[in-house]
């Protein structure tokens, strides 16, 4: 397992950022890069990868890994589309907002659907309440959610396919 | 509207650019600091501003910096606080996405002010495409000699970095953040020492919140003195208030502080009223950790004054019948908004995010958080609404860091003004097993 030459090139320039010898303050950004890069999930394999990269030792990769959200452990669908359901977003409809995904895709929420396009799941407040209820897929806020706006977004997700893989998009360092 | 320091021009096209952000008078006081002031002279003004945290604790900002250790010979580092992740918080997403400049403008000068010659922005890593634009915007600044070395040809010299975080709420938390940027679980240290004294890389750091950042650019071209005629008393210069809920125009509103909050919710230049028509029920004026009040005492304070919005009204009365400025997120719930269902969802969130390093917090947000479940959905008993104030008490003031008071507060203060909406849930077990009760027939009590 190894990084691209170009996201390796990435990597080495993250790591620059920070002070000698504090090389591990790379470890957030370079598992975002990971996640993106290897398919939107953190093997065992890659978080090791990441492990070397860094010269640090794999327990200390994995003790950040689940600590923090935004990793995922298990392999994801290609769309991982996380709902908001926190207090101003409940207050603005989030509930009927999941309830209808579900319905639409056929699973409930935290479950992925059979071809693997589409995984559901509901998040604590990512910031956007005025603009409640919202989601996130991949790098992108969809906000003011209605049903319809729902649906549209399936249909332009579906329709763009594997490559509207969100992993790519999850790139957060240019 | 008041004075708008910090959105004036957020409506300009182009605004997010060097070029017509520069052209607007943006990068005014990293000339004015580095060639007419000392860093010294900087924190001055600053002090002088009366600026406080706006992050949510209001600790002033002025204090802070002079607390940075000077003498030691270690580095020196700023750190900026963008893991916005209070719920009812977006105002500095909406800051950095519309106006990134003033953000990084406010670094140059703050990190100039604090002889630091390295500086990060720390930002939630959900804000994917905010950190996108701001790398662009940091580009832009270094392109233009903003940035890097010798900056506008005298001898100081910055660079800057954003670094994302892995969506933790607990790293807003300056000393969990500062260990999630060194590369570690977000677990917040015991202090002292302070990050003034040992904070990044165990060297001299100070973390502040973006607003606060951005509010150093006004108080530098204007002077600290003129800044702090703005606001009432020890609540000087403008607030941006991040409106949720049941309003008719939610979004972030840049206010003078002392606004009475009668005008904020009602006025049509900020919130524009309850929507389709309903009445006031209840407000969390400061995120979602501080005390809920009922309309009429986020109205108007026990003794019959108007409140205002300033951090000495709001906290008028204590926790008894007042609350907390905070971060300034403004949540406002009409007459068919469950106060059960709110807290359920707010105390899910705090047992979600607790880091688990103290007990009170790791154990007593899972137990408030299964009991609001059951009250909720129709099997609670009358002996819960007491257990759950017991179990807030007992995590109130016995953890490392204010997450445990942030979980405890909303618990403690829905119960103290809204005990009679717990009982109902548990008199009417049948018709609250609907998740609408409320709003299919409101209840207000």
């Amino acid at each position: 397992m190894e990084f691209s030459s170009e996201a390796l090139a990435l990597a080495k320039r993250i790591i620059a950022r920070y002070p000698e010898g504090k090389q591990k303050s790379a470890l957030l950004p370079l598992l975002h890069l990971a996640q993106s890069e290897f398919g939107g999930w953190l093997s065992t394999e890659t978080m090791d990868y990441v492990a070397s990269l860094l010269s640090i030792k794999p327990v200390e990769v994995y003790e950040v890994a689940t600590f923090y959200t935004m990793f995922n452990l298990k392999p994801v669908g290609n769309c991982l589309i996380e709902v908001c359901r926190t207090g101003p977003c409940w207050l603005r409809g989030a509930d009927d907002i999941v309830e209808h995904f579900e319905k639409k895709l056929g699973i409930s929420e935290g479950e992925t659907t059979a071809d693997g396009m589409f995984t559901l799941k509901t998040v604590e407040c990512l910031g956007s309440c005025g603009t409640a209820p919202m989601l996130q897929c991949g790098a992108e806020f969809y906000e003011n959610l209605t049903n319809e706006k729902v649906d549209e977004l399936i249909v332009k997700l579906k329709a763009a396919g594997k490559k509207s893989s969100y992993m790519k998009d999850q790139r957060v360092m240019n | 509207m008041g004075r708008q320091l910090l959105l004036e021009h957020i409506n300009v096209p182009g605004i997010d650019t060097f070029s017509v952000y520069r052209g607007k008078g943006g990068y005014s006081s990293v000339e004015k600091a580095l060639k007419t002031m000392t860093p010294d002279a900087v924190t001055e003004e600053v002090k002088k501003s009366g600026l406080r945290g706006r992050g949510g604790a209001g600790f002033p900002a002025g204090m802070k910096w002079s607390f940075l250790d000077r003498k030691s010979n270690k580095p020196r580092y700023l750190v900026c606080n963008a893991d916005e992740s209070e719920p009812g918080t977006f105002k500095d997403r909406y800051l950095m996405e519309k106006i990134p400049h003033i953000l990084i403008e406010g670094m140059i000068t703050s990190s100039f002010a604090l002889g630091a010659n390295t500086s990060y922005i720390y930002v939630r890593g959900e804000y994917m495409y905010i950190i996108r634009i701001l790398e662009k915007a940091i580009q832009e600044a270094y392109a233009n000699g903003f940035l890097g070395k010798n900056i506008l040809g005298t001898d100081y010299s910055l660079d800057l970095y954003v670094h994302p975080g892995g969506g933790a709420y607990i790293c807003g938390e300056e000393t969990a953040l500062l260990e999630s940027l060194e590369g570690k679980r977000g677990n917040p240290r015991l202090k002292p020492p302070f990050p003034a004294v040992a904070g990044l890389y165990a060297s001299p750091t100070v973390v502040n919140n973006v607003e606060t950042i951005a509010a150093v650019c006004s108080i530098v071209n204007m002077g600290g003195d003129e800044y702090a005629k703005i606001g009432i008393g020890k609540s000087t210069g403008t607030k941006l208030i991040s409106a949720s809920g049941h309003i008719n125009k939610p979004g972030v509103y840049e206010i003078e502080l002392g606004l009475p909050v009668e005008e904020f919710i009602y006025s049509d230049q900020y919130c524009g009223g309850i929507w389709k028509g309903r009445k006031l029920k209840a407000v969390v004026a400061g995120g979602s950790s501080v005390p809920i009040l009922p309309a009429d005492l986020i109205l108007k304070t026990v003794k019959g004054e108007s409140r205002v919005m300033t951090y000495e009204s709001l906290a008028d009365g204590g926790f008894v019948s007042g609350t907390m400025l905070g971060s300034g997120g403004f949540i406002v719930y009409d007459e068919t908004a469950c106060i059960v269902r709110n807290l359920w969802t707010f105390t899910r969130f705090y047992h979600h995010e607790s880091c688990g390093q103290c007990s009170p917090c790791r154990e007593g947000t899972g137990w408030m958080e299964k009991v609001l479940h059951r009250i909720e959905h129709g099997h609670g008993h009358m002996s819960d609404i007491d257990l759950l104030v017991d179990v807030a008490k007992k995590i109130e003031g016995n953890t490392i860091c204010p997450l445990g008071d942030a979980a405890a507060w909303p618990v403690a203060s829905a119960i103290r003004h809204f005990r009679d909406e717990f009982e109902y849930h548990i008199n009417n077990p049948e018709k609250v097993k609907n998740p609408k009760h409320f709003e299919l027939e409101p209840v207000l009590v």
